[in-house]
């Protein structure tokens, strides 16, 4: 059984209101922050945790908090990037909508910690009822007196707001959410200065994602050794994984990292294995935008070994054998699923959310959606497949942001580890034109036809 | 600080960036900028064609750059050393851009006003590919008309954002921008404006392509027709330079535009009075004729180059290669008589 951090109460009824979160020890960080420890104690202790972003990317939070600029005299803010929209990825909604004022107390120990006195939740647009959520709990914590002038009579003030943004993924990419937060169009920044330097209006800010901030309060209550303690090697602490798709019990569940995949998949914990106990034919770990993994590569690395929930297990080989655990989005499919389809799915969405500033993404995810969507249904070529190679690898490493990486590299993947798949539907467009054409005849029934041709 | 690219060294001060380093050396090392404008503030790092590799960040930390590097927004280090053409990577990177940037812009360079002034059209001839790879339908806009002085050719339009600058930096209010997203992203009024201000026409001379031309010299004439010389006015509208550069068909003044510099960029902004209303040469002084590269396409028709006269000495002369022509056209199947294969040898059928 995983050590439960965030969602320890989750389970306990009303929590969502401040009298019963108070009770259950609530806000407690922010007493011990505030009244025992001082601003570099509370960076200290997150640094010593080895808490590593949630949204993503994994970079250590305690030295990216170390990053900003405290000699510059300016505010600082701490900007919470609640603008969870990759397909897969469910995890912070979860968090905030049935215990937000975690979310809340992490806001304000980490403000402590930055020295910000205004600080935004910025939520993503779709997730209205969560807002409303948010709005709520933050009114309560200001009237019991968290938020607002001279907080537990020490001097510091904070106010903490929340903005809804409009409904765009490339918002939460952490300059453009601070574009859009300051009014803009939301385009991300180029960077350097980055935004510890200068981020919003101009002054220096922190960008957590929910998950980060939320584990914040268990560190300082606890000492970041003792989370540091909890997972293996870099990979510290606990992760939220939301898990979707052809398994048993799909939904969010906090894991100790370290976990292996298998136990994930397959113990009646988690998931419980595949639903209608259908082979598993590949995985998506980390969200939509890493790479997939085929069967063989999803228990074992390529050396062998048993493959972990942590960052460097699941990368283990790069992206030849490997993938990300990414925002941890679990996505599982069974032998009944089109990897093309997927793909191309993945790519319409892509397509529709690059904010179309810089040139390789705004014209490149356009393209590999349109050859996905003609290789899907039907009308694709055989020099399609290296053209759909070719047109990622030109996008992957020539953007502003990672959108274009993040449109690049399930396709690259995809066309790597299912490459016989794709060549099925530019060979045999007749047998795919039924749009579920893997359910009645899985591929691995059908494989051996590509693999005739071939030879 | 000393910077190398290309294998040439070159000193240059603190906050120069790669691209600005370049310019300085000149050459074939600068890189393409499409988006980067240096007169306009915030310009940059959009196009992506100006990608360069650094093989050596610094003295200090000489660890190469992973990830190509946009050279008009990253700034240069003592000791940095930059591969700019002599880049495998970066030539790549550069046809990349080249052949996303075409595959939704419409080839129509025979009508386009700003053939033979386009910078794509100079990129693709440097960086492009002979055939495209694209054979999906490209993405069009409908036409929408913006103001009196400008007309916009979205489909043209390749999100350098430049025009948006001009009208945030330049204008006291801004009524356009860019629109949706993607490669739906567009460049519109908010919403059915027009654009009127005082500066508006120095959106055509920044905008990179024919997306937004003059609406006094649409098709009136190709540039290269035309003839450029600099010429003056006193302006008295605040902030314009007065100075500009007058295309001149005879004695008839086509069009006015800022003066621009070898990068296309123009020296100063010029106001809507001086490109728009003034066309009778006596508002102008005239300081004379204005020189071009040797390579571009103005200089085609270029009056200061002394050129070959040609001498057509009959009718018959003139004459005679359309007979060659329509023999070998229409007829092809009728054989030559003896005498006449004695004459085509010689070249005179």
């Amino acid at each position: 059984m995983s050590k439960k951090i965030l969602l320890d109460k989750i389970n306990v009824p009303g929590i969502k209101t401040y009298e019963v979160y108070r009770k259950e020890g609530g806000y407690a960080s922010v007493e011990k922050a505030m009244k025992a420890m001082t601003p570099d104690d509370v960076v200290e202790e997150v640094k010593k945790s080895g808490l590593r972003g949630r949204g993503g990317a994994g970079f250590p939070a305690g030295l990216k908090w170390s990053f900003i600029d405290k000699k510059s005299g300016k505010p600082r803010h701490l900007v919470c990037n609640a603008d969870e929209s990759e397909p897969g990825t469910f995890k912070d909604r979860y968090l905030m909508e049935f215990i937000p004022h975690l979310l809340i107390e992490g806001m304000i120990t980490s403000s402590f910690a930055l020295g910000a006195n205004l600080s935004y939740i910025y939520i993503r647009g779709e997730y209205m009822w969560v807002y409303k959520i948010l709005e709520r709990a933050i009114a309560e914590a200001k009237a019991a007196g968290w938020l607002g002038k001279n907080i537990l009579g020490t001097g510091y003030d904070l106010e903490l707001y929340v903005h809804c943004g409009a409904g765009a993924y490339i918002c939460g990419e952490e300059t453009a959410l601070i574009e859009s937060l300051e009014g803009k169009r939301g385009n991300p920044r180029i960077k350097p200065p980055f935004p510890a330097v200068s981020g919003l209006w101009a002054n220096p800010t922190v960008v957590n994602n929910v998950e980060t901030i939320a584990s914040v309060p268990w560190i300082v209550n606890n000492s970041g050794d003792e989370y540091a303690a909890i997972g293996i090697g870099r990979s510290t602490g606990t992760k939220l994984i939301s898990a979707s798709g052809h398994v048993k019990n799909p939904g969010v569940y906090e894991i100790e990292l370290g976990l292996s995949v298998y136990e994930f998949m397959n113990s009646d914990e988690y998931l419980g294995g595949m639903s209608s106990d259908r082979p598993l034919k590949a995985l998506v770990p980390g969200g939509s935008s890493v790479p997939i993994l085929p069967a063989d590569l999803i228990y074992k690395t390529a050396n062998g070994e048993d493959r972990l929930m942590t960052y460097e297990s699941l990368s283990d080989g790069g992206f030849a054998t490997g993938s990300m655990l990414g925002s941890g989005g679990f996505i599982v499919y069974n032998d009944t699923s089109c990897i093309v389809r997927n793909t191309w799915n993945f790519s319409r969405f892509y397509h529709h959310e690059s904010c179309g500033q810089c040139t390789p993404c705004r014209e490149g995810t356009g393209w590999l959606e349109k050859v996905l969507w003609r290789i899907e249904n039907g009308q694709g070529r055989e020099e399609d497949i290296d053209l759909l190679w070719s047109i990622q690898s030109k996008i992957e490493g020539n953007t502003i942001c990672p959108l274009g990486d993040a449109a690049s590299w399930p396709v690259a993947a995809a066309i790597r580890h299912f490459r016989d798949e794709f060549e099925y539907h530019v060979r045999f467009p007749e047998k795919i034109k039924n749009r579920n054409h893997f359910v009645a005849e899985p591929f691995a029934q059908v494989k051996h036809l590509v693999t005739k041709q071939t030879v | 600080m000393k910077v190398t690219i290309d294998g040439q060294e070159i000193e240059v001060e603190a906050g120069t960036t790669i691209l600005q380093a370049a310019r300085k050396i000149g050459g074939e090392s600068v890189p393409p900028a499409m988006c980067y404008y240096s007169k306009l503030e915030g310009s940059g790092g959009k196009c992506r064609c100006c990608l360069v590799e650094v093989a050596k960040g610094s003295d200090a930390d000489p660890r190469p750059m992973p990830k190509l590097m946009a050279s008009c927004v990253t700034g240069c280090m003592d000791g940095m050393e930059i591969n700019s053409k002599s880049s495998e990577r970066v030539r790549e990177a550069r046809q990349s851009v080249t052949e996303f940037l075409l595959i939704n812009h419409p080839l129509d360079c025979p009508v386009c006003d700003q053939a033979g002034e386009c910078d794509l059209q100079d990129l693709s001839f440097e960086h492009g590919k002979s055939k495209t790879r694209f054979i999906e339908e490209k993405r069009t806009f409908e036409p929408e008309d913006i103001g009196p002085n400008i007309q916009l050719h979205m489909n043209r339009c390749i999100l350098c954002q430049r025009c948006v600058q001009v009208a945030d930096q330049l204008t006291d209010n801004r009524v356009h921008g860019v629109m949706d997203r993607g490669d739906h992203a567009n460049i519109s009024t908010c919403i059915s404006k027009a654009i009127d201000n005082e500066f508006s026409g120095n959106m055509i001379d920044v905008c990179p392509v024919g997306a937004l031309t003059d609406k006094t010299f649409r098709f009136k004439s190709r540039v290269w027709f035309n003839k450029p010389y600099n010429a003056h006015r006193e302006c008295t509208t605040p902030g314009c330079c007065g100075k500009t550069t007058v295309w001149m068909f005879g004695d008839e003044i086509q069009r006015v535009t800022g003066r621009k510099d070898v990068y296309h960029e123009v020296e100063e902004f010029i106001c809507n009075k001086c490109r728009f209303d003034h066309k009778d040469p006596a508002d102008w002084v005239i300081e004379g004729p204005r020189e071009f590269d040797k390579d571009s396409v103005i200089n085609q028709n270029n009056y200061t180059q002394k050129l070959d006269t040609v001498h057509i000495a009959t009718e018959e002369g003139i004459l005679k290669g359309r007979a060659q022509d329509r023999k070998k056209i229409s007829m092809p199947d009728i054989p030559l008589d003896k005498e006449q294969e004695e004459i085509f040898k010689q070249g005179n059928l």
